[in-house]
């Protein structure tokens, strides 16, 4: 068995290039939202702990709210589905698609269709099935994957894309420019939004008090999918709730700013049911498909507080261990700091697999610190690192503490051990015999030893009077 | 069935909690941005967030002739309800205009004149609802959207703008062109929608 573990392997192996990417694109996020959020508001952290406690409210009441939620809904003529398992959201989609003779759609980004893999599944069953935003569009034509939540091609560089486009005849010659590559993009993708004859969505937020769906994009793919289109369907995290439209202003000037450094994004939709009767275009249905996929599982468990997350990226941005490994070392659509705790709890089955994600952490709290709905990462990694050691998941890499802890209490021993040990400084144990030490040294370089200056400046201080 | 699965785990987990956060009692004036809406006028307010986001905003119809002749956008769309007062203005300055949106020419269109339904001062954004907007297309498919709006309508904030939707099934808020910064993190305008934003007062 390997003694690395995936995430550290992943991030040794990423080529200098793509780091230069992910380190640049993140770093600069960080930037603009600290400079967009320190410029418009006095006290921007009130605004953090006032949504937190807004989506620790609605969590608590989900029941009530999710209830809510599809009675405006339907009582506006869409028509709402529940889905519990990835299964049933693949088929719920499938068989609407189908019920309206859907064979081509285009579709916008959402999180919620990543994390069921949804596009390869409608296409296994005969639907054409477009991404619209730049990015996930680059993404479905490399068969890839998207390693950020706001950027997903944050890992590739203008040259990567260029080729992408002359390889699937999106372009007839080499041209990285990125105004040539949009404009690429629009011509091949604008045929696309009149042929199809559907456009699915994710949501951001959904209000229980109307109804109203929150979508927002830059792009404004979202909004052509649902331009000349006679279907929308929307699938919908249940966590995504909030209690009244007001609270939308809240959400609303937090999420552009997290994310991108922006008030507010450029194209925000809200809408509770089909287009108006005076609308010549748009879809005459609408359906929403409120998915759960072990979200309950996470509302019972000491880690519920991760739910109440809104995508916006911020803790990928600023996240030493992101920016060093890249958004595919987390092996989820969820990646980053929110990916190390929300997969490995989402993907139930999946824990010991990805229960290397929570360690792959130095606990520094930046994540927290930029989260829009004040997330305390940190103590959620903990409370997962304790429930991979509670059942005995398999650590690779990690030496036997048992020695440690007969030293570290005993005071005696400790001492003795904190003098002695400065003779390591002398000894060459990186050549010593023994196994777990040399995969452990094998990725670490070990500090020269200082034990027992704290003990002897704590006994020759003076008392101060 | 899923519904009734959902519910009821829901319904187990949410009564099993020891303590279940309140409502927080909040102004909602604490997510207005102060510095964003400094000065008097609500439309100087907007049409200074509004440049901040690469929109352009206009207070005349011959203002919007110029512009587009320059920009040699001859040919495009415009609301049969603003064909009197600005579409046959621009006829007369020698483009062409249409009144009705033909989906199946839709690379003909340079531009589209809508009924814009409001604008909010504090973060340069125009509204647009599907009771009052001729046609969702024109303002989104050509380069260059006009959307056109009375001083009347400019709201001073986001919450403002939330508390008067009414009971519009679809309502759009457009901050600026449609953009994109996907590609190594440059700003592309004009990606899926108008790469033109223009605010014309009416």
């Amino acid at each position: 068995m390997s003694n690395v573990q995936p995430i550290d392997l992943y991030a040794r192996q990423i080529s200098d290039e793509k780091q230069a990417s992910v380190i640049d694109g993140s770093s600069a996020g960080t930037e603009k939202r600290y400079a967009v959020l320190g410029k418009d508001y006095k006290d921007p952290d009130a605004l953090r702990k006032l949504a937190g406690s807004i989506k620790d409210h609605t969590l608590h009441h989900l029941d009530h709210y999710l209830e809510k939620a599809e009675a405006a809904l339907v009582k506006n003529g869409a028509h709402v589905h529940f889905a519990d398992t990835d299964d049933d959201a693949r088929n719920t989609i499938l068989e609407i698609l189908r019920s309206h003779g859907v064979t081509r759609l285009t579709k916008s980004k959402s999180m919620a269709a990543e994390e069921i893999h949804l596009n390869p599944f409608l296409i296994k069953n005969g639907i054409e099935c477009l991404e619209s935003d730049l990015g996930e569009f680059i993404i479905q034509l490399d068969n890839d994957e998207p390693s950020h939540i706001v950027k997903p091609i944050i890992h590739l560089n203008r040259r990567d894309i260029a080729k992408t486009f002359l390889r699937e005849g999106v372009s007839e010659t080499y041209n990285d420019d990125p105004r040539t590559i949009t404009t690429q993009a629009r011509v091949h993708l604008r045929k696309k939004y009149f042929e199809a004859e559907a456009g699915i969505t994710g949501a951001n937020f959904v209000s229980a008090e109307s109804g109203r769906l929150v979508l927002v994009t830059n792009e404004g793919n979202a909004r052509f999918g649902m331009a000349p289109t006679p279907v929308h369907i929307a699938l919908v995290g249940i966590e995504k709730i909030v209690p009244t439209d007001r609270d939308f202003g809240v959400f609303l000037n937090l999420l552009g700013r997290s994310a991108t450094g922006q008030q507010l994004t450029v194209y925000t939709q809200f809408i509770n049911g089909p287009k108006s009767a005076n609308q010549p275009d748009g879809p005459e249905h609408m359906h929403v498909v409120f998915m759960n996929n072990g979200r309950t599982d996470v509302l019972e468990s000491n880690c519920r507080e991760i739910l109440r997350c809104i995508r916006c990226g911020a803790c990928q941005n600023v996240c030493p261990v992101y920016r060093q490994a890249s958004g595919h070392a987390y092996r989820s659509n969820y990646a980053g700091p929110v990916g190390a705790v929300l997969s490995p709890l989402l993907f139930g089955d999946r824990f010991p697999e990805l229960a290397d994600l929570p360690k792959a952490s130095s606990l520094c709290g930046a994540c927290n610190e930029v989260c829009p709905v004040d997330i305390p990462i940190p103590d959620l990694l903990l409370r997962l690192r304790d429930k991979a050691k509670r059942e005995k998941v398999h650590s690779p890499g990690a030496i036997p503490m048992t020695p440690f802890g007969t030293l570290a209490t005993s005071p005696s021993l400790w001492r003795t051990a904190m003098t002695m040990s400065k003779a390591m400084n002398h000894l060459p144990i990186e050549v010593a015999p023994v196994k777990p030490l040399q995969d452990w040294l094998g990725q670490r370089t070990l500090p020269d030893w200082h034990g027992g200056d704290f003990r002897k400046w704590l006994k020759g201080r003076k008392e101060k009077s | 069935m899923s519904r009734d699965s959902i519910f009821s785990k829901l319904r187990s987990t949410t009564s099993a909690l020891k303590k279940r956060a309140p409502y927080p009692d909040y102004d909602i004036s604490v997510v207005h941005s102060a510095p964003r809406l400094e000065g008097g006028d609500l439309w100087d307010i907007f049409a200074r967030n509004f440049k901040a986001v690469s929109g352009r905003t206009m207070t005349s119809v011959e203002e919007l002739a110029a512009f587009l002749t320059a920009d040699v956008s001859k040919h495009g769309y415009c609301d049969p309800a603003l064909f009197e007062s600005i579409g046959s203005k621009l006829v007369a300055a020698g483009l062409t205009v249409e009144t009705e949106f033909d989906r199946s020419r839709y690379d003909d269109y340079q531009f589209g004149i809508t009924r814009g339904t409001g604008a909010i001062a504090e973060s340069g954004t125009l509204i647009i609802d599907d009771f009052r907007t001729s046609h969702r297309l024109a303002a989104l498919s050509p380069w260059i959207h006009v959307a056109c709006i009375q001083h009347s309508e400019v709201v001073r904030t986001i919450p403002d703008a939330i508390a008067s939707f009414g009971d519009c099934p679809n309502i759009i808020w457009v901050t600026g062109p449609s953009k994109t910064a996907d590609v190594e993190g440059i700003l592309i305008e004009g990606v899926h929608g108008p790469g033109e934003q223009i605010a014309l007062l009416i």
